[in-house]
């Protein structure tokens, strides 16, 4: 350690009553006012009889604690003012283990405060740099290690080592290959097809374009969903395949994006936002807008789906349909584009 | 040979006296610790209530690692499919991940298993709220100044590191909340150019959500990013220890030396018992306040959704940046770049993140101050710094609020278009007016300093002198306070060097120096000097002078 | 037991008159008195007629059909009338874009009468029946698969309400009973899409009612919910309170004992 030497003498290193490094005017230090329990013994006995009683209080707490542990339900709700209604046995653990932690804090802190003491006491900075002399030291040492290895004059060594040093992360680059498949055209298809039915989210039942009422919304997946249910790939062909099938008055219908998408107003579109992904059946049934409650992307369903507000850039892709011969709707086709969010192949 | 054999020979020792002592004798006896222990024990601390931020977060750093571990214990990370037949009844013959039903055992049928799991969220809060806080103190008070900025740098990689962590343990339950944060993240992976769709597929192992990313997940949660933490924070904390701890200016107080406790006991106590604090009132909000109740979320499955879907709120702005871009995407040579997501998503964290990383270095090469700084600076004496915090302060505050722009919205009545307009301007309009505002401030506050060591403060007693004029009586300030007050060390900006030599030639290599010398006088434009001794004994005696008037005349009146 | 849009108008002022004689939210249709009620219908709708000519229909039009400040009532049905007008949206407190509930203008009786009266002008979907809305054998956990599927998306996973655009909002679901819930779903109020029986069948809403009532119940295991307003409010919460506490104590911490 550089301990600082003090050739002024000042007991706070100044000299003039100025700093040495910044220049500041130094004060002396302020002098010690005895708390009272410094004086009083009254007062430190007491002090001293209330950091025993938290302590103690901690002890009794976790006897508490063992006892609500056990003895309270744990499926036990009660109803307290303001709080709610909660878990009984989660409230009378957690405040008894609490309580017991806090209180030995709490002890600690004011067993500092009022009994050890307070008198504020100077300490010396050392140097954060080394001498001179130290540097020098070291540099040759540096040196000599270097001239010793022949690092700098063998170039062929040098250069090989490097080579073979820049080449060592790469096996551990390429083990990383097999987290994944390639992407492949992964993100561009769904399981939407020609014919395939459009039933109902969670109950999976087909619809019947005659039974959904102007200004209605259902959230619907393809039928073929339920037919890979049991598989890995169900949720990530849900993530891409899920659609909103809303009806409004053929007259409101600015545009689509294909001639006779929609069946006398039933339109189908994709339920993914082309941001970020979220999905997004915030449909507002006057408007007709759709918005996505991530990111407040907002679409307009009667206009193509194109993009009113928000950081989407891309309008949400239309899911052509029509019907069966018994009136249930089934798509026309799969999706003329990829669903979701962009990504840099997308084009 | 002869030389070493001496030296190994221990030096004679005299018997240990106590038990611990003979503890000590034992260790020292193989490690040679007396020295090293005798410093750490004796090690002075200074006192101040914002030295205990960065206590704060490495003790809830400390609760989550406990908690943590007992998680461990019931968590499965598995996103293999199960039906729920748990106590939850709303949710019993649901369909969910292992992961998601894990987390319902967790909080339903272990007895205590919810209050760890409050505790763990709770303390994660805290702890990125104390990081945060204390970067705030360390840059406001210019404690990252030499000698510190490699601390500064680590304190920075700590902060990344702490919201990859909580964002990574906030996926992890598989409920409708986080699986959505986790579609946003693959899809801001996916936008990246050219490996977007590679790194995204590898991640996932395939398409989103695919059945692996809960495992790799967990694993980066509870080892890879926590031993860094660990590993970066015990760093951090060395340097503090080596290079001493800051300190406020105060009488006796300097460059030089530490005022303050010595560790043992005082610090053992206080520091030590902060720690229980800390726990304690986190256990205690664990039992008393909920968060994330899962179960009212559900499964996550890509295609449910719900309202007001936020990021925890260390995550805020960055959603909130993005909620704030507009909808820029541009198509070149057939590939896609999404700005919309780009931008808001990396660019600018890149951005602040460097920049934040960097500032010490871009202060000292600014001001050409190449000093080291143990005494730390109020904010008011650092005008442009104070300046420059609240302002990138305000920037990051607008993001964050904008993060929870539906919330807003519904709780106030608003519109959430118009909140969202109004934001993507207040983003370049409040925070240059804040630095603005800000520096005023603290010129304003500095000024009153001098005023306060010029004329003492204000008493609030009124006099009437005989000229009919009222004065205010002004005592003298004590002496800390005068020692805090002129602990503005004076600073000198950069000279402008001339742009010609001397032979009156244009010198092109003076442009550098003349941009530097022109931000120097820009970072310390507006200086207001502390008043001089001779100012301060004027000043002293005018007032007494005045005080001696005021008091012969109100003898007189009570003469008469 | 759907109720579907065919049936004659005359059945919705059956039930609404129904409603209206025992002043009873969950008065079931009794056969024995049905020819009475009969008999007042049409004096029920008179008396709707007369109140809509009075207080709707400027905006709404003399023939209900719709003007610049009001949409057209045509085949809005019973339920929708009950739930504009019991919950107070309707009449407008002012022109808005968000009708807000408040304490309704019109009593049990004119309401029905109004209801009536609307359903006289083309078929729409009924006020529900008792048993529409008895939950007893609801299945719980599927109606909250259909409420995450089909309501959360606005109202919140946990029902507190949400944000729509240009400053619209789903309402909380917290203060609502199974009738408004149900009529809400069959006859999308405002910005709402509509939930017909023929897609979301009768027992499917009664799932979901059950899944609503669960959730009002508020129970919140954890302690404090904050409102269940999700990350935001546990945000705010740790700023204010708990590192506020923390600040506190390291305040004290710091200061000189006396």
């Amino acid at each position: 350690m550089n301990e600082l030497e003090h050739p002024t003498g000042d007991p706070y290193g100044a000299k003039d009553g100025k700093d040495l490094i910044s220049g500041i005017t130094v004060f002396p230090m302020e002098p010690h006012v005895p708390r009272k329990s410094d004086i009083d013994p009254k007062a430190a006995i007491r002090a001293e009889r209330q950091v025993a009683t938290m302590f103690g209080l901690s002890s009794l707490m976790i006897l508490l604690f063992i006892v609500a542990y056990i003895k309270v339900p744990a499926d036990l709700l009660i109803t307290i003012p303001v709080i709610g209604t909660l878990n009984a046995n989660h409230l009378a653990i957690g405040f008894t283990f609490g309580m017991a932690i806090l209180l030995i804090g709490l002890g600690a802190i004011h067993w500092a405060k009022k009994l050890m003491p307070d008198e504020e006491v100077i300490q010396e900075r050392h140097a954060l740099t080394s001498t001179n002399e130290e540097r020098v030291a070291v540099q040759s040492s540096l040196q000599r290690g270097a001239a010793e290895s022949g690092f700098k004059e063998r170039k062929i060594i040098r250069r090989s080592l490097l080579g073979a040093l820049a080449l060592f992360p790469v096996p551990l680059i390429v083990l990383l290959r097999d987290l994944g498949p390639l992407p492949g055209t992964r993100l561009r298809e769904t399981i939407w097809d020609e014919g395939i039915h459009l039933v109902t989210d969670a109950t999976y039942k087909k619809i019947k374009a005659s039974d959904i009422p102007l200004g209605g919304l259902i959230n619907a997946v393809p039928e073929n969903l339920l037919e890979i249910e049991h598989e890995e790939e169900t949720l990530n062909q849900r993530g891409k395949a899920s659609i909103i099938i809303v009806r409004m008055d053929p007259a409101d219908i600015v545009s689509q994006q294909g001639e006779a998408w929609d069946y006398q107003g039933v339109l189908a579109f994709s339920k993914i936002c082309t941001h970020l992904g979220c999905p997004t059946s915030l449909y507002q049934q006057r408007t007709h807008h759709l918005l996505c409650p991530c990111h407040q992307s907002t679409f307009d369903l009667s206009d193509s789906g194109n993009v009113v507000f928000g950081p989407a850039a891309r309008r949400m892709p239309q899911l052509a349909i029509t019907v069966d011969a018994e009136g249930y709707l089934v798509a026309q086709s799969g999706f003329n584009e990829p669903v979701g969010p962009s990504f840099w192949e997308r084009g | 040979m002869s030389t070493t054999e001496e030296s190994i020979q221990a030096p004679a020792h005299a018997a240990p006296t106590t038990k611990g002592g003979a503890v000590g004798y034992y260790i020292d006896d193989r490690l040679a610790s007396a020295n090293f222990t005798k410093r750490l024990v004796d090690k002075v601390f200074p006192d101040h209530w914002s030295f205990m931020l960065g206590e704060v977060a490495l003790y809830s750093f400390i609760i989550l690692l406990l908690s943590g571990t007992y998680l461990t214990l019931f968590f499965n990370p598995s996103m293999t499919e199960v039906i729920y037949n748990g106590s939850y009844v709303p949710l019993k013959g649901v369909k969910m991940s292992e992961a998601y039903s894990s987390t319902l055992a967790i909080s339903f049928d272990v007895r205590g298993g919810l209050l760890m799991r409050q505790i763990h969220h709770w303390a994660a809060l805290f702890f990125t709220a104390a990081v945060s806080v204390h970067l705030l103190r360390v840059f406001f008070t210019g404690a990252f100044r030499k000698p510190r900025e490699i601390n500064w740098v680590i304190g920075t990689l700590l902060l990344v590191l702490a919201l990859l962590e909580g964002f990574s343990g906030y996926s992890l339950p598989d409920d409708l909340l986080s699986g959505t944060g986790l579609r946003i993240a693959q899809g801001i992976i996916q936008a990246i150019p050219l490996v977007g769709t590679y790194v995204a597929m590898f991640l996932f192992g395939g398409e989103f959500p695919g059945t692996d990313i809960m495992p790799r997940l967990y694993s980066i949660h509870i080892l890879l990013i926590p031993g860094i933490l660990l590993a970066l924070i015990t760093v951090h904390l060395i340097m503090v220890f080596y290079q001493k701890h800051t300190q406020f200016p105060g009488p006796g107080r300097t460059e030089s030396n530490v005022v303050g406790f010595r560790l043992f006991p005082i610090y053992m106590a206080k520091a030590g018992g902060f720690f229980f604090v800390v726990f304690g009132i986190t256990v205690l909000i664990a039992a008393l306040v909920t968060i994330n109740p899962v179960w009212l979320y559900g499964p996550y499955t890509p295609s449910q959704v719900t309202a007001g879907s936020q990021p925890d709120w260390y995550i805020g702005w960055l959603d909130g940046a993005v909620r704030l871009m507009p909808n820029l995407e541009s198509v070149v040579f057939g590939y896609t770049l999404s700005w919309n997501i780009l931008v808001p998503a990396l660019v600018i964290p890149g951005i602040m993140f460097t920049a934040l990383g960097l500032y010490p270095w871009i202060e000292a090469w600014a001001t050409g101050d190449r000093r080291e700084h143990h005494l730390l600076d109020r904010p008011r004496n650092a005008p442009t710094r104070t300046g420059l915090g609240v302002m990138a302060l305000t920037f990051y505050m607008i993001l964050v609020i904008s993060g929870g722009n539906d919330i807003i919205a519904s709780a106030f009545n608003l519109s959430i278009n118009q909140i969202t307009w109004g934001f993507r301007f207040l983003l370049f309009i409040l925070p240059p007016l804040a630095f603005v505002l800000t520096k005023r401030i603290c010129l304003g506050l500095q000024r009153r300093d001098n005023n306060k060591l010029l004329h003492g403060y204000e008493t609030g007693r009124i006099l009437r002198l005989p000229s009919g004029e009222f004065i205010e009586i002004h005592e003298p300030i004590g002496e800390a306070e005068k020692a805090k007050l002129l602990a503005k060390a004076d600073v000198v900006p950069m000279a402008l060097p001339s742009a010609v030599d001397e032979n009156g030639v244009r010198n092109p290599k003076a442009a550098k120096s003349i941009a530097r010398a022109k931000l120097s006088q820009w970072f310390y434009s507006d200086v207001i000097p502390t008043p001089t001794d001779e100012e301060m004994r004027a000043a002293a005696e005018h007032a007494a002078h005045e005080l001696h008037e005021a008091e012969s005349h109100l003898k007189e009146i009570s003469q008469h | 037991m759907a109720l579907s849009k065919r049936h004659p108008a005359a059945l919705f002022a059956v039930l609404a008159v129904a409603l209206g004689t025992t002043g009873a939210a969950y008065a079931a249709v009794n056969a024995q008195t049905a020819p009475k009620v009969v008999a007042k219908t049409e004096t029920q709708v008179e008396q709707g007629k007369q109140l809509f000519l009075e207080g709707c229909s400027s905006c709404h039009g003399l023939a209900a059909q719709g003007a610049s400040d009001g949409p057209s009532l045509l085949g809005v049905g019973a339920a929708s009338v009950d739930f504009q007008v019991g919950t107070g949206r309707m009449p407008l407190a002012a022109p808005g874009v968000q009708a807000m509930p408040k304490m309704p203008s019109y009593n049990e009786e004119e309401t029905a009468a109004l209801a009536a009266y609307i359903a006289t002008l083309g078929a729409g979907p009924g006020i529900p029946t008792a048993e529409m809305l008895d939950t007893t054998n609801a299945e719980l956990a599927l109606g909250g698969e259909l409420f995450r599927t089909n309501c959360a998306q606005c109202h919140g996973a946990s029902g507190v309400g949400g944000a729509l655009s240009e400053g619209r909002k789903a309402p909380s679901l917290m203060d609502s009973n199974a009738k408004r819930l149900y009529e809400a779903m069959v006859s999308g109020p405002q910005s709402m899409p509509v939930f017909a029986d023929s897609t979301l069948s009768v027992e499917d809403k009664k799932n979901i009612i059950a899944y609503v009532t669960e959730l009002q119940a508020n129970k919140s295991p954890g302690g404090f919910s904050l409102g269940r307003q999700g990350p935001v409010t546990e945000g705010l919460f740790i700023f204010i309170v708990g590192l506020g506490v923390l600040i506190v104590a390291a305040v004290w911490i710091g200061a000189k004992a006396k």
